[in-house]
């Protein structure tokens, strides 16, 4: 999100050093060689990948680590963490020194193509929104005309900020800062009226205010942050695992086979739910798996809608909705090409 | 004057000595004290009550936040969420073995302990200057202990291996301070010996040493190790992550230590190395028993003061992604479990608390060090 001049540097220094580690090839074999995955995490973010009381990493960018290790091994707690920061990230993938990146990574055109990369499905519809005081009686931002707003400055979050404002011909006052933390306390103490930062950051944050329930964060979305798994660009069968993986989670939601009831619907008749679990053709087979890799996964770790409820959803104490993680037919984005 | 003790001839002297009569009521006592200390003058008295004021405004919030209405038990979020909670206690008590261990095996955390055990075993005797076997003590710490410490933190060759990517919390802060203490310490005295010497190479490369080190901030170094030396090394050599670090830092802090000793050996008059010549010492006796323990004990507080900026440096870990203290406490900040208004000041002060005891332990000690090896230089 916001690039530093660290970041960029890295960048290049990524780019450069893609001729002298040429990706090796086979990185499904040098997994089971080892004998577990290892998934690059954030240093910690709520809901995503955080640590829990017994420093166990928790969150839907570590079950989709838990999914590939379970495709792989029938066990899901084969994996290694590497807590990396923004600026390591893609060196890390790129050194070998992790196999899959799991750690709220927007998916840009620069980085799928300049970087070496290969984003292989979008896990999480993020984007800019905004949250506002119930009290205001605020239910859309398009009725924020003449609101002051807290932003962290030097981010892109400030000038997409600027660019809706115009489109819908309002205006605002902006109340920047340079810290995060000086926003979160700014916007608590009453000094602007809207906070604005990805919506995924705002219900954490709603959560360390004073009185979360009196804040709403709206359902606008004004920018796109599609985040997502990264691979190494050049070994298309570590590419389709991951992107596979994914893509099983969601047909298996969309399909409603569940971590509970996935036992029972091995003997589904429904010929799509057959080829998911493996009871009909050689899909897993194709891609260097057993037949039954994808019940590894559902058994293991549980089908998308699973993981974003545990996690995520209303019932954490974050509570975020769907929305355009929604399965496609039920409005959202989240859409998977169907296993045949 | 014999005639005193037998008669007195002028009746207006008295014979016996007036008795010590106890000191004005002014002057003693706490009233005696305070008027001393607090009140002594109008300015004086003026101070003492703005200070007092300022206490009373600040102490008993404080007290309240710390202790009175803090939390002190619970399981999650909800039990420090509320109108007027202080501090989340209760997310300390619950992470404290992460804040201690990081994701060390719960397990396998006695091998921690023991080593912790081993070190105070070696420590505290070689601290207190009366106990013997100064030199089995030494040979001990610097040769026996890194080799046990090492074994047992990692689990090579004998016990299950433990990766340093799940060592975290005290144990990494402790880790690359005592490491980057023990190897400046020494790698810094060769340095500002080099610096000083007369052969041209030597004292070049001891020069570009300490002005490279010294010119760049410690987070690009840690950066530099931890981005870019995996890009120029093949793709299947690794180092460490936690290695890498350790020796940045210990390079890092090598250079300023040259630095503060130099500073030690210039205070030295010419004769004193007159003298070592004279006496026909080579050139490292001369330092080992003439220059170096004098230029040291110069220079304690120098050395001291960069041991404890290391100890609190080693918080910068945190931006590749090692989990020191300060790193973990921050990281359980994400937990969704514990988000709450109170959680970060918690941890922070926690942090901050564990800080204050090594560092004021350190300078105590060094305090102490200093008026025991004190002989009379002082003016």
């Amino acid at each position: 999100m916001n690039y530093s001049f660290l970041s960029a540097v890295a960048g290049v220094a990524v780019a450069a050093g893609l001729g002298a580690t040429a990706a090796s090839a086979a990185t499904l074999d040098d997994v089971k060689a080892k004998g577990f995955v290892q998934c690059g995490v954030s240093t910690g973010l709520a809901g995503f990948s955080a640590p829990d009381d017994a420093g166990d990493w928790k969150g839907i960018d570590v079950d989709l680590c838990r999914g590939v290790a379970a495709a792989i091994f029938e066990d899901a707690s084969a994996v290694k963490y590497s807590p990396l920061s923004a600026k390591e990230r893609f060196t890390a993938l790129q050194s070998g020194e992790i196999d899959v990146l799991s750690r709220n990574t927007t998916w840009t055109m620069s980085r799928d193509t300049e970087l070496g990369l290969n984003f292989a499905g979008v896990n999480y519809y993020d984007g800019q929104g905004f949250m506002v005081r119930k009290s205001l009686g605020v239910n859309s931002a398009l009725q924020l005309s003449g609101a002051s707003v807290c932003v962290q400055t030097g981010t892109t979050t400030e000038l997409n900020l600027t660019d809706y404002f115009k489109a819908n011909n309002m205006t605002y006052n902006p109340v920047v800062f340079e810290k995060l933390e000086e926003v979160n306390a700014a916007y608590d103490s009453n000094r602007c009226d809207v906070y604005t930062t990805d919506q995924s950051g705002l219900y954490a944050i709603r959560l360390g205010l004073s009185a979360p329930d009196e804040h709403v964060v709206l359902p606008e979305v004004i920018s796109k942050e599609p985040l997502g798994p990264v691979v190494r660009q050049g070994d298309d069968q570590w590419f389709n695992i991951v992107k596979w993986v994914h893509f099983a989670m969601i047909n298996a939601e969309e399909l409603g086979v569940t971590s509970e009831n996935v036992d029972e619907m091995m003997d589904s008749e429904n010929p799509n739910i057959q080829r998911l679990l493996g009871k009909e053709g050689t899909f897993g087979e194709a891609v260097g798996l057993k037949n039954d890799w994808a019940y590894q996964v559902i058994k293991n770790v549980g089908n998308y809608g699973e993981v974003f409820e545990a996690n995520v959803g209303e019932s954490t104490p974050l509570g975020i909705a769907r929305g355009l993680n929604a399965l496609w037919t039920n409005g959202g984005l989240q859409y998977a090409p169907p296993i045949r | 004057m014999p005639g005193i003790e037998n008669a007195n001839p002028f009746a207006y002297v008295s014979t016996e000595t007036i008795p010590q009569s106890p000191p004005p009521t002014a002057e003693k006592g706490v009233a005696g004290w305070l008027k001393k200390n607090l009140f002594a003058t109008p300015r004086d008295t003026v101070l003492t009550i703005i200070v007092a004021l300022i206490l009373l405004w600040l102490v008993p919030p404080m007290l309240n936040w710390l202790f009175f209405d803090a939390v002190w038990t619970g399981d999650g979020r909800e039990a420090c969420l509320g109108e007027h909670v202080g501090a989340c206690w209760a997310f300390v008590e619950a992470k404290f073995g992460q804040f201690m261990y990081g994701r060390y095996p719960v397990e396998l955390r006695w091998r921690v302990d023991l080593t912790g055990i081993l070190l105070i075993a070696g420590l505290v005797p070689i601290a207190i200057p009366s106990v013997p076997y100064k030199r089995e003590n030494a040979l001990y710490l610097l040769v026996i202990f890194p080799v046990v410490a090492f074994m047992l933190l990692t689990g090579w060759p004998f016990l299950e291996p433990v990766e340093t990517t799940r060592w975290g919390g005290l144990l990494v802060t402790l880790v690359v301070a005592i490491v980057g203490i023990v190897v400046s310490f020494p790698l810094g005295i060769l340095l500002a010996l080099g610096r000083r010497s007369n052969l041209p190479i030597v004292k070049t490369m001891s020069i570009i040493f300490i002005e490279f080190w010294r010119g760049v901030p410690l987070i690009t170094v840690l950066f530099m190790s931890s981005v870019m030396l995996p890009l120029f090394l093949p793709a299947d050599v690794s180092f460490d992550k936690l290695l890498r670090a350790l020796i940045g830092v210990a390079l890092f802090s090598s250079a300023y230590m040259a630095e503060v000793i130099r500073g030690g050996l210039q205070a030295i008059p010419k004769g004193q190395y007159e003298a070592a010549n004279a006496m026909a010492l080579t050139f490292w006796q001369g330092m080992r028993l003439i220059i170096l323990p004098q230029a040291l004990k110069l220079v304690i507080p120098g050395i001291v003061n960069t041991f404890i900026g290391l100890f609190k440096d080693t918080s910068l870990v945190l931006i590749i992604g090692i989990f020191d203290l300060l790193g973990i406490v921050q990281q359980n900040f994400t937990d969704t479990n514990w988000i709450s208004p109170a959680t970060p000041a918690t941890g922070l002060v926690f942090a901050a608390f564990v800080y204050f005891i090594f560092c004021f332990g350190m300078s105590r000690y060094s305090a102490f060090m200093e008026q025991r090896l004190d002989t009379g230089h002082k003016r």
